[in-house]
């Protein structure tokens, strides 16, 4: 099988950086990756993005923090990560180790804190990519997310990429009135990808009890049930901006992956889906390349932005 | 520790009272490997409603091959598993976590109540045979007799001594589990297993203080994933923080954990 698969160019660019396939992990859902390596074989992915990590250790929120809805959960994990010294020290070594792209998801309370952490991934080696959360509130203007705010998100993709030698994908919030003005400002902020959508915000209540699902009140929905709607902001945010988008958003099957890609999306991530089958990202590859092959494509790069709609 | 994703076979599902159910699986990978305490993930159907696997912990293993659950029926989950049939397969991801921590130079009793007895099982039946010189009590409570009398009669066949209690008095003692240990004469350096509502944990995890015995405790939280990735599972811990149920536990040393007052 494995030579036959090589004949297939699964591969895709986002700006510089090279992926041997269009399929990724998304952040938070694939713990540091060591954890799916009974299941996966990891280097057959296009790349792994890791854990979202902040400056300093993050316990999270009390329970419970997931909830399961229509074709779909809602989560309020509250960020919990180990911090980036800790995530330098103690999750690198393995994540090298393990032959795949990384990609480092960072989040902040504020500016200085993004910069920092930045900082101090420039000098580590093994990092292929930077993504920045931008759906984290920024505590010195009152708590509005930095993603809903072009100034904002402009500014907070420009400190990082200042501090990256590595690109920098900006992970947009789809909690926003119009997700291409902010896909806009980040591109002239010098990202040099984006990835949408993040969760969107949501809430579950129990009539029984009369109590919310998550501790927290409100948390991110994810899974089969957003997929239109960010299918939707993929469409229009490829049509927005000049640099490559990759789409996130209830994706589990092949013919979700084209769905993305026809709508304009270089790559993808996976995300919710790998809770339920912790091999899903390695089957994705292994039936994209069944699908190149049979409809006899040069390359899967075809089909990016390539919906018919005449 | 070696986990698998596989589709298992059911060989047997049995109602054995009104809402309990219990479904015989055939993997020789997980069970050959699978420890008292741990659990799987076991996935409802194909579609995406419900979404999420539903955690179970492992109630007894036989002739290295075949694993059981033993559930009630709460929710849509359950209730679509108790209408799967002998020869369906089912996507199982195990064996899940950490179990008891299994030493027989003490006295050991097993403390289960409901559903929380279905783990106690396999332990009963790993300790009948690795403490043969000293095997362990076991103490289990339920509602009503009709819940308990299967269950009773499963660890009955392990030839262990058992101490039933039902709320209502239809079956053995009239009351809590905690109160059949409250009686017990127990040896300072007893050990104590328990799984079971958090109430009755809580219970037992206070008199075990009070007495200064070892007192593990397997914990039940809503998981998403069941391997560390979601961090969904938590649970408070005395120096701060929360531990994951998944893969720190579920057993825990009942010390290790920060009990609330629910």
């Amino acid at each position: 099988m494995g030579s036959e698969m090589k004949e297939v160019d699964l591969s895709v660019s986002l700006g510089s950086l090279k992926l041997k396939n269009p399929v990724m992990t998304a952040s938070g859902t694939f713990g540091y990756a060591r954890e799916f390596a009974p299941y996966v074989n990891l280097q057959r992915l296009g790349a792994v993005v890791v854990k979202g990590i902040s400056l300093e250790p993050r316990i999270g929120n009390p329970s419970p923090r997931i909830v399961e809805t229509s074709c779909g959960m809602l989560n309020a994990i509250g960020l919990e990560n180990v911090g980036v010294k800790r995530f330098i020290a103690e999750k690198m070594d393995s994540l090298r180790a393990s032959n795949v792209p990384v990609i480092v998801n960072i989040l902040g309370d504020t500016l200085d804190e993004y910069r920092e952490i930045a900082a101090q991934l420039a000098d580590v080696e093994g990092i292929a990519a930077i993504e920045v959360n931008i759906s984290c509130p920024n505590v010195k203007k009152g708590g509005v997310a930095f993603g809903t705010v072009p100034e904002m998100a402009e500014a907070v993709t420009a400190a990082v990429k200042k501090q990256s030698r590595v690109p920098v994908i900006v992970k947009l919030s789809p909690n926003v009135t119009d997700i291409t003005v902010i896909a806009r400002a980040v591109e002239a902020g010098g990202a040099d990808s984006v990835s949408l959508i993040n969760t969107l915000i949501g809430m579950s209540i129990d009539s029984k009890s009369r109590r919310p699902g998550l501790a927290n009140i409100i948390g991110g929905l994810s899974g089969p049930a957003i997929k239109p709607v960010a299918l939707r902001m993929v469409y229009q945010t490829a049509q927005a901006v000049s640099i490559p988008v990759i789409g996130i958003g209830g994706i589990e099957t092949v013919e979700d992956i084209l769905e993305f890609m026809l709508a304009g999306a270089t790559a993808v991530q996976i995300g919710t889906a790998n809770f339920i089958n912790p091999r899903v990202s390695e089957d994705a590859v292994e039936g994209l390349a069944q699908y190149v092959k049979e409809q006899k494509m040069g390359s899967i790069r075809e089909l990016i932005g390539a919906l018919v709609t005449a | 520790m070696t986990q698998f994703q596989q589709k298992t076979q059911i060989t047997r599902i049995e109602r054995l009272a009104k809402d309990i159910v219990r479904i015989t699986l055939e993997s020789p990978e997980i069970t050959s490997r699978a420890q008292p305490g741990q659990f799987v993930m076991i996935r409802t159907g194909n579609g995406h409603d419900p979404l999420l696997r539903r955690p179970f912990s492992i109630s007894q293993t036989s002739n290295g091959k075949y694993f059981q659950i033993l559930f009630k029926v709460v929710g849509r989950g359950t209730e679509i598993l108790s209408h799967c049939c002998e020869g369906e397969y089912l996507s199982v991801l195990g064996p899940l976590g950490r179990g008891f921590h299994v030493d027989c130079s003490a006295p050991n009793i097993l403390l289960g109540g409901g559903m929380g007895i279905a783990p106690l099982l396999f332990l009963g039946k790993y300790m009948s045979r690795k403490c043969i010189s000293n095997p362990p009590k076991v103490v289990i409570g339920a509602r009503t007799v009709s819940e308990l009398s299967p269950l009773l009669h499963d660890f009955k066949e392990l030839g262990l001594p058992v101490y039933p209690a039902t709320d209502d008095g239809s079956l053995g003692y009239h009351g809590f589990v905690i109160d059949v240990l409250q009686e017990m004469n127990l040896a300072a350096d007893t050990r104590i297993s328990v799984c079971g509502p958090y109430p009755m944990m809580f219970a037992v995890h206070q008199f075990c203080r009070a007495k200064e015995l070892a007192c593990q405790v397997s914990m039940e939280t809503t998981m998403a994933c069941g391997m560390g990735a979601c961090l969904g599972c938590i649970v408070p811990v005395e120096k701060g923080g929360y531990a994951h149920a998944c893969s720190d536990g579920p057993v825990f040393d009942a010390e290790e954990l920060l009990w609330e007052v629910k």
